[in-house]
Formats: structure tokens, C-alpha cells, sequence
């Protein structure tokens, strides 16, 4: 305890414990701040928590989206069911934690040379393998370079293409080098393609024999029906109160959620969003409603009239009364997209760009300036885009009439709908799966030269900006030039973007969890098996 | 008797070839599905490089017949491959499926069969009845229902209002049979109700149609009760086309469950079937198709052969 500004700190942090607004890692690190211990940490945390975690019990999920053709092999994760599974028998180098901030997993710290492209981890001593053996540098470039070299088949190959080499330094840390400066890979590595598996002798991964060496061991398992698992002993990180976790992979969104009533299981990792009114009525349930980083996207190509104008994408943004496609389309279990695609779920987002509101006298205003009054444009959509999506493309319709634009739905085949319509009709619906920060996001989809820039859309200053930031290690700075992005994106870019469709899951009320959850995926960043506990 | 071995021994060459044509064009039917296996399993983050990687790793870079003909040499000696996705034998992945599958028709089956059996005669025998009118519209309203509809009502009153019944039928090891009983009755019993009106109808309508017929009199006449003019008389008549839509209904009972499991969450082959698709995993598909296809044949064959059993005029036809 130094003075009485920091005590003042401490006792709104114990405040905010108490009140379970802030999770425990957060509050160990204000607590640093304010110069305490962090054996006093602990303590002050233990006894101003609001819930403490209680070990035991056997936690099951009823989980969407699995597969009888999914495997153990990371470079091929595809469905929810694997993301969650992966997060839940293997571990990563870093994770992100219910806070929305990098934490360690595998990783203790990180640290990058000035120009961004060198980035070394130090790996934690604890960590061991569900057969016994230690986790090593060697298992970690085994890991990474699985999705590396020539002829791998890792659906995370474009993801680590700037990676020239992965070196083992000898002292339980690895170093990255990378050919173009990246200030973002910390952030990368926690992409559920990126588990760490054992090596071989030769230095290939294995990955077949589903050892990990996550917080649960597998111990039956049965793709697209379900697993079993209990708690690995070893496990080096915080948490892990299940004694047992049971998988049940059941894809049928309504015996998900009848599972979840009659306590078959104690959660269900994705709701309908149209039952949710009727579910929050059940007072043994709780519904988590959590803005993600995945986004509805409309993107215009800019390259070709009438969008070349930027009044006219302008007008076309000022036209959608977004609430009401929220309310109506989401069922309100979204976030208000403000047309830069940097949902408040990532890190650095700009709280002061304004809102666009829906003002369809400024949108007619717009068009006349430009001389396209009574604009008539085709949106193309499919129903497989994301729930509604043709119904939200309608509603749009209507909206934008009264600002005098005639938006012509049209609708496609959902076959081939990313092959044959995305990218090569002028104005079409996308939904993006959610990326950890804002530089992935920009560099895959909005920079100048990037293959899926789905808005063909070119301003100087943005990929100037783009540049910096990727390379630039102050947060402060980076935070200032996202904003400025953000802010280009909102004003020049071409893409409307509606809403962030929010992760919505269900839980049985005797589970609980710190009130904070990570949003990179659902169930707290598939980590739920890990964090939450049994009251 | 060695005209029915005869029969068999035609209909089994005959099913063989259907069987070879039933391959051919699941082959080229999962051939013309937009996008492959590779596209299926590396999703949206995919790049040329790795896709083509993969393609070649799989052996999709050989052209389409060739592919099948190494399937077919394979398929002959009863291998039917691995999939494509996983590497896994088939007969593992789809092996302890099919018995679950199995299982369960067994169990429908072993409660709708007699029970649409006795229902048929007995609104045959109380014709235009109220109880005859009761049991059509109820067994035509639960066929009339999309089985995964009867499903829903069925959870919501047996399991979510009154709890007697879980909701999910997932099976664990180690089950005991009472247990495993319990757990599937709710699938078993929605595919007790959309199978029985079909075999009930066509026992009630069998017997009926020959009710008319001049020995059915003359039973009468000499004054045998009418159950008795039904059981003995008019239904070893009718079992022909009441043992070919029982045999129907079991075939469906195999075949077209994929609803049912995915309501109950029962691991079947339907949703092997299904998931299989998805990713394109051809000898996956190809082997549950074909089970399917055998189920018919086998069973179509079993109904002729049992109808000839049970009356021996067909054995003779003029």
C-alpha cells in the first residue's frame, strides 16, 4: 500500500469485484498498478469476489455445428464443434481473456524487437502433455511449422505466411521471424487452427493421437456425436474446476435448447435468436447475449458507377434504420454496426466516431448533389448469408424508400454463393467470421491490393495508415490510427455494415462465471470448460 | 421348395446389379455437388496452394472414373475404403451406426407391427364403428404429421412437461438395456406412429376386400363367430399385401430415419449420412447408400418370398 490515490483504487477495484464487473486477471493488474503485491493481490481478490469458483462437478454442453468428419488435425478445424473442443483438450501460446485482453497461455510473455519482426515467447515450465511428457520449444515449432512449408494442407497457411522461420533459442523460448514487421502476432497465435500438439522425432507434428495438453483430457470421443473428458492434473494455467466435461454434439438448434430445459445438459452453446424472448422467461436458465467480432458486411464496388460516388454509398449508408434491423432481423441480440468494420469486441476500438443515424432526408440531400435522385440498385443476398438475410435485405428496401432509392432484392442460390456472387456482383450481403483485431480484418478484406478487398476500394491515406499501424508497437499510437481508419472506413469506404450478430448461448443458473466473457467465440471464447464452475 | 431357392437366387443376381448402377450414380451424383471435398474441409481461409496440396494428398487430382473404377476393384472383395476426410476405415465409422440404426428399427418395429396387425383386424371386424373412425384419424393424423413435428410434441409432453422420458437419446457405454430401453423409447415411439397407420389400413382394407368373398359366406353361414371368420378365414388370405407394406415400413424404418435422429440427437447412420455429404466424402456416402439400397432389395425379397410362403397359389402362377 503506497497512498491514499492508490487505496482509493484499490477499494473501487474490490468494489468492482464484488460486483463481478471485473475479472480476475484485470484486477490483478490494476492491483500492480496501484503498487500492490500480487500474494496481497490475491488475497484482496479472494475476499472481495463476488463469486468464488468451487471445484467439482461434471460440466455438459450441448454443442452446434459438429461433424462425423471432423479430425484431430488443427490445420482442418472447421466447425464450432472443433473450435470449442480444440480450446478445451489443447493449448496455444496466448488467449484471450474474458476481458477482451491477450493473456498468456502456453506463453508467459512476449516481447518484439523495435521493428516489429522478430517476436520471441517465453513458454511457461509447467505445461505438460495429457501423456506425461513436458511441453517444449520443439513441440512448438512442430506445431507451427504444421502449418507451414510447401504442400501443407493447414487452412491457417495464409495466417502465418509472413513466418520465415520459427527458432527454438535453447533457453524455453521461441522466436518468430517474420519478413515484413507484424505487431499483431501475439494476437494471431490465438487462432484455434494454431493448438500445440507434440512433436515427433523428426519434427512433424502429431497431431493424430489427439494429445493436447489443454486443461481436459480426452478420454472417449466420437466425431459429430460427442466426448468425454476429465480434468488433466497437470494442467499449468488457472481454472479447470470440472472434475469431468461431457460434449454432446447436437445440432438441431431446438433439442439444443429442450436439453438445456430439462437439464439434459447444463449449457447449449448457441440459441435461436427468435426463442430467445420465450427462453429468458424459464427462471432456471441463463441467457449470455455476447457482441462478437463477426459482421454482417454489404459491400458496393467501389470501381464501378454508381458506386464510385462516395455520396452515393453515403446516401445508401444514411438509408438503413439499423436498430430496427436489430430489433426485427436479430431479434435484438446484436451490436449497431457504424460502417468500419472494427467491432467493439476487438482491441483498440474507436469509442468516438460518431453513429450513423438513419436520416433518409441527408441520404436524398446526398444523391442530389451527386445527380442520382431516384437511384435504383440491385442487392444480392442468399438466405445461407446469416439468419434473415433476405428478410434483412427487404427490410433495407423499405427503409431506403424514403429517401427515394429503389433497392431491388435480389435473391441468389445459396450453392456457390461465395464462388459466383460474392466478389463479382456490384452490391451483395457477406457475413464475416470474427478476427482478433482490426489489422487482420483491414488487411484481409479492405486493403488496396488484398484478393478479397470485396469493396475494390482504394484510398491512399487508409493503407498508409494500414502500414503504420501493422508495424507500430505503442498501443496508444496504434489506437490512434484505427481511430483515424475507423473514421476513413465510416466516411470513404464502401461497405455497409450493418450489425455484429452477438454470440447468444444458454446455461443452467447453478453455472456460473466471473460476468466477463472473452467474445472471440462462443461459450467465453471456448474456453467455458476451463473458467466457469459449478455454484 | 427349389422353386423359391430358384427365386432367391434370381432376385439376389439381379439386386447385385441394381446395386452396381445404385453406385454409379451416387458416384457421379456427389461428383456434380458444387465445390469438393478439399473446398469442404479447409473452408474460407483456404489458399490455392493448399487447396491443390490437399487435393493431391486425397487422390482427387485423378480423373473422376478412375477414381471410381479403384473404388469398385476394392468394393468387390467387400473393402469399402477409408474416408476420404478422416482416413478412417468405413466400416468403422459407419459399423457402430448401423447397428444403432438397426437397434432402433428392431424396437419400432417390435411395437408397431403387431399393434397395427390387431388394430387392423379388429376395426375390420367393427367396421364403420366409432372405434374404427377414432383409430383411422388418429393413426392418419400421426401420418399426416412431419415425424420430426410428432417428435417436438412428443418431448414437449413426455419430457419437458410431465419429465417421464429423456429428451436426448445420446448413448453412452456401458448402458444397461432398461436404461438404453428408456432412453430411445421417445424415437421409437415417434416411428411406432408414422409406421402404423400405413400397415393397419392395408390389414383393415386386405381382410375387408375379401369379406365379399363366397367362402367368407358360407363360414358364416354355418355360423363361425366373426372374430373367428377374420383370423381364420379371411387373414391367411390377406397376409400377401399386408407382409409387402410391412416390409415397406421397415425398410423405411432403416432408411428414413434422419429426422428422428437429429430431433433426438441418436447417433444413426442418417446423420453419418448427412454430415458425409456435407464434406463430399464419397465412399462414405457411397456406403450408406448402398446399405439402404440393400435394405430394400433384401427386404422386398423377404416380403415376396413370405407372401409365396403363405399361400401357395402363387407358387404356381398360371
Amino acid at each position: 500500500m503506497t497512498n491514499a490515490k492508490d487505496q482509493v483504487l484499490l477499494d473501487k477495484l474490490a468494489h468492482a469485484a464484488r460486483e463481478g464487473k471485473i475479472s480476475r486477471r484485470s484486477f490483478m493488474h490494476y492491483a500492480a498498478v496501484a503498487g500492490v503485491t500480487s500474494t496481497t493481490a490475491t488475497g484482496l481478490w479472494t475476499s472481495s469476489a463476488k463469486a468464488e469458483p468451487k471445484r467439482g462437478g461434471t460440466y455438459r454442453l450441448a454443442q452446434h455445428d459438429g461433424n462425423s468428419s471432423d479430425t484431430h488435425d488443427p490445420g482442418t478445424y472447421i466447425t464450432f464443434a472443433m473450435i470449442n473442443l480444440a480450446h478445451t483438450y489443447r493449448s496455444y501460446l496466448t488467449q484471450i481473456e474474458p476481458d477482451q485482453s491477450l493473456g498468456g497461455d502456453i506463453a508467459t510473455e512476449w516481447s518484439a524487437t523495435p521493428d516489429a519482426k522478430e517476436w520471441t515467447f517465453k513458454l511457461t515450465d509447467k505445461a505438460s502433455f495429457h501423456s506425461g511428457a513436458k511441453v517444449t520449444a520443439n513441440d512448438i515449432l512442430a506445431s507451427m511449422n504444421h502449418h507451414r512449408g510447401e504442400g501443407n494442407t493447414s487452412a491457417a497457411a495464409a495466417l502465418l505466411a509472413d513466418v520465415a522461420d520459427v527458432v527454438d533459442n535453447g533457453d524455453n523460448s521461441v522466436t518468430f521471424k517474420l519478413n515484413s514487421p507484424n505487431a499483431d502476432l501475439p494476437w494471431l497465435m490465438t487462432d484455434y487452427h494454431l493448438a500445440i500438439v507434440p512433436a515427433n522425432e523428426d519434427g512433424s507434428a502429431n497431431w493424430q493421437s489427439g494429445d493436447g495438453s489443454g486443461p481436459y483430457k480426452l478420454v472417449e470421443n466420437e466425431f459429430g456425436v460427442g466426448s468425454r473428458l476429465v480434468r488433466h492434473d497437470g494442467w499449468h494455467g488457472e481454472g479447470a474446476y470440472f472434475d469431468e466435461v461431457e460434449i454432446l454434439i447436437i445440432n438441431d438448434p431446438n433439442a439444443r435448447q429442450t436439453a438445456v430445459i430439462t437439464g439434459d445438459v447444463d449449457a447449449a452453446s448457441q440459441l435461436e435468436n427468435k426463442t430467445l424472448g420465450l427462453l429468458s422467461r424459464n427462471p432456471d436458465i441463463k441467457i449470455d447475449n455476447v457482441a462478437s467480432a463477426a459482421a454482417v458486411t454489404m459491400p458496393m464496388h467501389t470501381n464501378a458507377a454508381p458506386f464510385d460516388n462516395p455520396d452515393v454509398r453515403n446516401a445508401l449508408k444514411l438509408s438503413v434504420n439499423r436498430e430496427e434491423l436489430i430489433e426485427k432481423i436479430q431479434f435484438g441480440a446484436a451490436t449497431i454496426g457504424n460502417d468500419f468494420h472494427h467491432s467493439p469486441a476487438m482491441p483498440y476500438f474507436p469509442e468516438s466516431i460518431e453513429q450513423r443515424p438513419y436520416d433518409p432526408e441527408q441520404a436524398k440531400a446526398l444523391l442530389k448533389k451527386a445527380g442520382a435522385e431516384g437511384l435504383t440498385v440491385n442487392l444480392s443476398t442468399a438466405d445461407s448469408v446469416t439468419s434473415g438475410a433476405v428478410d434483412a435485405a427487404v427490410l433495407y428496401a423499405e427503409h431506403a424508400k424514403a429517401a427515394g432509392i429503389t433497392i431491388n432484392v435480389v435473391r441468389e442460390a445459396n450453392d456457390g454463393y461465395y464462388s459466383d456472387v460474392w466478389l463479382k456482383k456490384p452490391w451483395c450481403m457477406v457475413q464475416w467470421g470474427a478476427r482478433p483485431t482490426p489489422d487482420v480484418m483491414y488487411s484481409l478484406a479492405y486493403k488496396d491490393d488484398a484478393s478479397w478487398n470485396e469493396s475494390f476500394w482504394q484510398n491512399e491515406r487508409f493503407n498508409v495508415l494500414l502500414r503504420q499501424g501493422k508495424a507500430e508497437l505503442d498501443d496508444a499510437v496504434r489506437a490512434e490510427i484505427y481511430t483515424e481508419m475507423g473514421q476513413i472506413a465510416r466516411d470513404d469506404g464502401g461497405t455497409v455494415i450493418p450489425y455484429f450478430p452477438n454470440f447468444v448461448y444458454a446455461r443452467r443458473g447453478n453455472l456460473e462465471h466471473t460476468g466477463e466473457l472473452a467474445a472471440s467465440w462462443p461459450m467465453d471464447g471456448a474456453r467455458a470448460a476451463q473458467r466457469w464452475w459449478f455454484a | 421348395m427349389g422353386d423359391i431357392a430358384r427365386l432367391v437366387g434370381q432376385r439376389l443376381g439381379l439386386g447385385l446389379i441394381i446395386l452396381l448402377v445404385i453406385s454409379v450414380i451416387i458416384f457421379f451424383m456427389v461428383e456434380l455437388l458444387p465445390g469438393d471435398i478439399a473446398q469442404a474441409v479447409l473452408g474460407q481461409g483456404a489458399t490455392e496452394e493448399n487447396l491443390a496440396a490437399l487435393r493431391k494428398e486425397m487422390g482427387l487430382d485423378q480423373p473422376a472414373i478412375v477414381r471410381y473404377l479403384a473404388w469398385l476393384k476394392d468394393a468387390v472383395t467387400f473393402d469399402f475404403g477409408s474416408s476420404i476426410v478422416t482416413k478412417t476405415p468405413v466400416t468403422e465409422i459407419i459399423g457402430e451406426r448401423f447397428m444403432n440404426t438397426l437397434f432402433l428399427a428392431a424396437y419400432a418395429a417390435v411395437i408397431a407391427v403387431p399393434v397395427a396387425i390387431v388394430l387392423g383386424v379388429l376395426v375390420a371386424l367393427l367396421r364403420n364403428s366409432i372405434f374404427d373412425r377414432v383409430a383411422n384419424v388418429a393413426t392418419l393424423t400421426s401420418i399426416s404429421s412431419p415425424e420430426f413435428f410428432l417428435g417436438y410434441i412428443l418431448i414437449l409432453y413426455f419430457s419437458v412437461k410431465w419429465g417421464m422420458f429423456p429428451a436426448i437419446s445420446s448413448l453412452s457405454e456401458g448402458m444397461s438395456f432398461g436404461e438404453l430401453l428408456n432412453r430411445t423409447f421417445l424415437p421409437a415411439l415417434t416411428l411406432v406412429l408414422v409406421v402404423v397407420a400405413h400397415m393397419m389400413r392395408m390389414t383393415r382394407a386386405a381382410i375387408i376386400n375379401l369379406l365379399a368373398s363366397p367362402y367368407i359366406e358360407m363360414a358364416r353361414l354355418k355360423g363361425t363367430p366373426p372374430w373367428k371368420v377374420i383370423v381364420r378365414h379371411a387373414l391367411p388370405n390377406a397376409w400377401a399385401p399386408i407382409i409387402n407394406v410391412v416390409a415397406l415400413n421397415l425398410a423405411y424404418l432403416i432408411t428414413g430415419v434422419v429426422l428422428v435422429e437429429v430431433v433426438f440427437v441418436y447417433p444413426g447412420i442418417g446423420q453419418a449420412l448427412v454430415d458425409a455429404v456435407s464434406k463430399r466424402d464419397f465412399p462414405v456416402v457411397q456406403a450408406c447408400c448402398l446399405i439402404f439400397a440393400a435394405t430394400f432389395i433384401l427386404l422386398n425379397l423377404a416380403a415376396d418370398v413370405g407372401a409365396i410362403l403363405t399361400n401357395p397359389r402363387l407358387r404356381h402362377p398360371k
